[in-house]
């Protein structure tokens, strides 16, 4: 009788559904996982280093690139983490800007994660849905800050510019009727406020869009439902955060639990899960980009009523405005020391966390007085959930693993860092 | 009750019909993607794209070799060298941009006391031969003189946030 064995096989790093760079080194019985070893690392740039040897300020478009998916809310942590150090005082205004935009933030995320999730498991009208949704946050982000994805719109001290009064219009062109740009433009006519609350209106609709297409949908419960139980114990002793602990029904959100910003003005709910699968992951997400929905609608509703200052006036932080500094000497010179020397952070240690998407996206600074920091560690929620891939998937089928990596929503610019 | 209608929704398939119903409405809305790249979808005043070195009306140029661009820029993307011109003016004798090292973070631009160096809403170029990605001084001024008109535009839109 023949002997028979348990092969090994390796999943990525080139596989479409290993969602960027993961390697799996697979432990087959028959079609069945026995054992899972994710190889981490082929995205390592070294952030954490790089960022010892620039002034503060510099690092700051590096964190983009951390959790490419979630930009701003990278660069939340880390300027607060500065900002701690520093004892400054972030104006309210700029504090309502950088909720609104974490919120922005966590819809982009969760809405690519809802279109990469269903294309794995085999739903691939989500992903142009979702797309089309993201199209009009990402116009959000480049009216603010420039650039679609890699912002670096947050500063320690506030945001970098105020909101602009005008949003970008579609041109017109011979593929377009006049009237179907113009219909496109209706939108775009006033402030990008405007457009946000426009937004905020229209997107509940959207997502009962997606939420008629998986929720009930037989197909997408058979690939969900029961795979990959925690239960809330392994979930909080595995290091979970964010959305993955929630749904395994611990209600805890950096959000409501140590409120950072203006989040303890905000009204919303943070939805918990019941059993613990992919199914309830799935359904906690969803609720979250309601419920995000909600807080950005609030902010808008503030920003608009409250005009003021976004970023603070201390110059020996943050360079002064451009008018002053052509015109006046002294602010010349704040000018010129800020874009060359930055600024001294006083010697001492920091942790600050904010509610990633992912979960709790923490920068543990330490600084030994000099205008650079000693040491940056960046506590990236995606490492404790992809350390906990062998355990989720340990008795499911090959398929499934699929299922697992979606659904911790892994993103490997922040776990090699 | 609830039992014969969950068996009845199976049976029937009644959520798969509603989600292909949901996919057929969506086939006769009006088309999201445009045809690029001879249409394109709207572009920010802010955008930071290809840069470019920018000259006075009069045809001086703007750089004074303060080197602020290149001590800001995070990724080292940025080479100066300078020297006496001859009426006398700091100027600089090489302004290199790598492209390649360039993270489009905008702190160049940022820091430019004199608004010389900026970056463009030009996204659409591309390499053909090695060492083409260094933006010299001459190439940066070209991009400034042709597209100076779009520049100032932009520059002047975001003026007043800034």
């Amino acid at each position: 009788m023949a002997e028979i064995h348990n092969y090994t096989m390796n999943f990525g790093p080139q596989h479409p559904a290993a969602h960027g760079v993961l390697r799996l080194v697979l432990e087959m019985d028959g079609e069945t996982i026995q054992k899972a070893d994710p190889h981490i690392g082929l995205l390592h740039r070294g952030t954490e280093k790089l960022a010892e040897s620039k002034p503060y300020n510099q690092s700051i478009g590096y964190m983009d690139r951390l959790d490419y998916v979630s930009m701003m809310c990278n660069e939340h942590g880390y300027v607060m983490a500065i900002e701690k150090l520093l004892g400054i005082q972030v104006p309210e205004r700029a504090q309502y800007i950088r909720v609104m935009f974490d919120e922005i933030t966590r819809i982009l995320n969760h809405l690519m994660w809802l279109g990469a999730h269903g294309l794995d498991i085999g739903a691939m009208t989500m992903f142009l849905y979702c797309f089309r949704e993201r199209e009009d946050l990402m116009d959000c982000y480049e009216a603010v800050s420039g650039t679609r994805m890699h912002a670096t719109y947050y500063r320690p001290g506030g945001v970098y510019r105020d909101l602009p009064d005008s949003m970008p219009r579609y041109q017109y062109s011979k593929f377009r009727s006049k009237k179907e740009i113009d219909r496109l433009n209706s939108v775009r006519e006033g402030s990008m406020l405007d457009f946000i609350e426009d937004f905020t209106n229209r997107f509940p609709k959207c997502v009962d869009e997606y939420e008629t297409l998986l929720t009930d949908n037989r197909i997408w419960k058979q690939r969900t439902v029961n795979i990959a139980v925690v239960s809330p114990e392994r979930a909080m002793a595995l290091g979970f955060t964010g959305p993955m602990l929630r749904g395994s029904g611990v209600a805890w959100d950096l959000r409501k639990k140590q409120p950072y910003e203006v989040y303890d003005r905000m009204d919303f709910d943070i939805p918990v899960g019941a059993s613990g699968d992919c199914y309830d992951r799935y359904l906690v997400r969803v609720e979250e980009l309601r419920q995000s929905n909600r807080i950005i609608a609030q902010c808008v509703k503030w920003l608009r009523d409250n005009p003021g200052p976004v970023i603070a006036a201390d110059h020996k932080v943050t360079p002064p405005k451009r008018e002053e500094m052509k015109g006046d000497m002294e602010s010349l010179i704040h000018h010129f020391k800020a874009f060359t020397e930055g600024y001294c952070v006083p010697a001492g240690e920091a942790y600050a966390a904010v509610e990633h998407p992912k979960g709790e996206f923490g920068v543990y600074l330490i600084s030994d007085g000099a205008n650079k920091p000693y040491r940056v560690k960046v506590r990236a929620p995606g490492f404790a959930h992809l350390a906990a891939l062998e355990e989720m998937v340990a008795g499911h089928m090959l398929a499934d693993v699929v299922a697992v990596i979606g659904t911790q929503d892994i993103v490997f610019g922040e776990i090699d860092r | 009750m609830q039992a014969v209608r969950n068996i009845l929704k199976t049976f029937f398939l009644v959520e798969l019909f509603a989600g292909l119903r949901l996919t057929l409405r969506n086939l006769f809305k009006p088309k999201f993607t445009v045809h690029y790249p001879e249409e394109k979808t709207p572009q920010s005043p802010r955008f930071r794209g290809l840069h470019a070195q920018r000259r006075y009306a009069n045809g001086e140029e703007r750089c004074i070799a303060c080197k602020l661009c290149e001590a800001v820029c995070p990724a080292l993307a940025i080479t100066i060298e300078s020297d006496v011109a001859d009426d006398g003016t700091r100027r600089t004798t090489r302004y290199d941009i790598d492209l390649f090292k360039c993270i489009y973070c905008g702190f160049c631009e940022e820091a430019c006391p004199v608004d010389a160096i900026v970056e463009t809403r030009i996204h659409e170029y591309h390499m053909e031969r090695r060492g083409e990605n260094i933006m010299t001084k001459d190439k940066l001024l070209a991009v400034g003189d042709k597209y100076e008109a779009m520049i100032a535009a932009d520059k002047a839109a975001d003026a007043r946030y800034r």
